[in-house]
């Protein structure tokens, strides 16, 4: 059969196809029931134009609606609802706990500088000069100061909200960093581990050396439940995707990479929601000076225990298929 | 046309046919993020003018949309936008799965987080390596994520026949695949191409025609109105 003949005696369908799909317009598409069907007629059409070797304008447009159709047919649902929240918190737990190999890697990466150094900027307080510039070191002493009517960082005419922005930017950018450096092989996550891992500990150290830890450790023990745990999630994340590159194991190393990617997107889901909730605890009640200091470290204990059970014993995404 | 510069990328569906896409490289990719680049900083502009005057309250609320806006302008906009960010929609790109399916949540948001990978050391040098060396220009992202940017196909021009009276003529040689698909698509371009011109590429063909100047092209013509199947 003739180009022009095949064009003629199919056309009609063409159109009609044309006017579902919108023209790739996802949202106008209006499909009825017998799509499917005029799907693959138009894929056997795309298929005998090549075949016959029909000119490119003929095969091109067949294959401009053959891609139409087929991102109608293979979409997903993609409505963001507290059904996919749910859903995307049990991904991650589930993950996780599958994930144990990389989560005591990275615990251990982070706590143990964090350990050490703190140790050693206690003892001498030398060590965090050599960490932090002086200017650095004073911002945090006075940061802490226990004359200080409200602590944590600097807010003289701010106010909780530009903390909580500034958490958010921040923070969330550390943990976000720890993942996307896995790729690296996953040096970039075990450096964002150490660094800050490093930091903590020469800040804590230096800073209960100074006597300030009725402040600091108050300060900190809140959201740091949400914010460390997350920080290390997210560096377990990052070493996974970079451990799919150093071992692909059956896989092409292209091949292991995205799917160790997509099981850590998982882990990552996970840790945005935590590291939104301590940004707004950070911001609105970590650095609060009117409660007791017992009762902050009471409730920040409390969230520690919260964020461990939800994480190793929930039993969240149980009764789920596994994923 | 050698495979090892062609872009295009062949996907084959489970209806059990190959389609194609051509994938877009770095030059398309970079005017796109600059388009994008353009629209943000506008957006950041206009609430930094907006804000100045509510203070704190406003600094904070510009953080918290600037943090926004650095990670998840992309997303937003590749999983509700049928894969394209503004600046994508310019410049006709997509993203889409390596399997030409529409890109999800999950492929677009590691895409994105490894976009700071792609950026490092400076002005998305990583990535761009990764472009060029990786055989469907994907960036770190795009390998990690199993994601493609390609090319939206517009609609080509159909084939404007000129419905001039000319007698279709069968060719005297069997013809190949590529001088078939040569003489029909100098039949629909024949409006775009100067006379000139189609009368040197026509003197090509002269095995074909046994002709050469204008009435090889003419004889061209016809060979050409018979393939396309006109009686």
């Amino acid at each position: 059969m003739r180009e022009r003949d095949f064009e003629s005696q199919h056309a009609p369908l063409w159109h009609r196809f044309e006017q579902q799909v919108a023209g790739g317009d996802a949202r106008k598409a209006v499909l009825d029931e017998q799509f499917p069907q005029l799907y693959r007629q138009l894929c056997h059409h795309l298929a005998m134009a090549r075949q016959r070797d029909y000119s490119e304008a003929l095969v091109n447009r067949l294959n401009r609606l053959v891609m139409a159709g087929h991102h109608q047919l293979y979409r997903r649902e993609q409505r963001l609802g507290l059904e996919m929240v749910a859903r995307a918190l049990a991904q991650f737990v589930i993950t996780l706990r599958h994930a144990r190999v990389y989560l005591i890697c990275a615990v251990l990466l982070f706590l143990l500088p964090a350990l050490v150094v703190g140790s050693a900027t206690y003892f001498d307080h030398s060590v965090a000069y050599s960490l932090m510039s002086p200017a650095q070191v004073a911002d945090i002493e006075s940061m802490y100061d226990p004359d200080n009517r409200r602590i944590g960082p600097e807010r003289d005419a701010e106010t909780d909200l530009v903390m909580f922005g500034y958490y958010i930017k921040h923070n969330i950018g550390i943990a976000f960093r720890a993942f996307a450096g896995g790729i690296f092989l996953g040096i970039g996550s075990v450096w964002v581990l150490l660094f800050n891992g490093v930091f903590l500990g020469a800040v804590a150290g230096y800073l209960t050396q100074a006597g300030f830890s009725e402040t600091f450790y108050p300060f900190v023990i809140g959201h740091g439940a949400f914010e460390l745990t997350a920080i290390v999630i997210s560096g377990a994340a990052g070493m996974m995707v970079g451990y799919a590159l150093i071992n692909p194991g059956r896989f092409r190393r292209v091949e292991a990479l995205r799917l160790a990617a997509a099981k850590a997107v998982r882990l990552m889901y996970g840790a945005m929601f935590m590291l939104l909730v301590a940004a707004f605890l950070e911001a609105f009640w970590s650095s609060s000076t009117q409660l007791p200091v017992v009762l902050k470290l009471s409730v920040g204990a409390g969230f520690w225990l919260l964020v461990l059970w939800f994480c190793f014993f929930s039993s969240i995404g149980q009764r789920r298929e596994s994923y | 046309m050698s495979e090892f510069i062609d872009n295009q990328c062949c996907v084959e569906t489970p209806e059990g046919i190959d389609f194609v896409q051509s994938a877009a490289g770095p030059v398309p990719r970079i005017l796109a993020y600059l388009i994008d680049l353009g629209w943000r900083l506008l957006v950041y502009l206009v609430l930094s003018i907006a804000t100045a005057f509510i203070g704190g309250l406003g600094t904070g609320f510009l953080l918290i949309v600037t943090f926004l806006l650095e990670w998840f302008y992309p997303v937003y906009f590749e999983v509700y936008r049928q894969g394209q960010t503004p600046g994508k929609r310019v410049m006709q790109l997509c993203v889409v799965n390596t399997d030409f399916t529409p890109i999800t949540f999950a492929p677009s948001l590691i895409r994105n987080l490894l976009r700071w990978a792609d950026f490092l050391p400076l002005f998305y040098l990583a990535g761009l390596l990764s472009m060029v060396l990786s055989d469907r220009f994907q960036r770190l992202g795009d390998l990690a994520a199993g994601t493609l940017v390609i090319y939206r196909d517009q609609a080509l021009r159909q084939a404007r026949m000129v419905d001039e009276p000319i007698q279709p003529l069968a060719p005297a040689v069997p013809l190949t695949r590529d001088e078939r698909q040569g003489i029909a698509l100098l039949m629909q371009r024949a409006d775009q191409v100067s006379e000139s011109r189609q009368v040197e590429l026509a003197n090509w063909l002269e095995p074909i025609t046994g002709d050469r100047g204008e009435a090889g092209l003419r004889k061209l013509k016809r060979i050409g109105y018979w393939l396309l199947g006109a009686k």
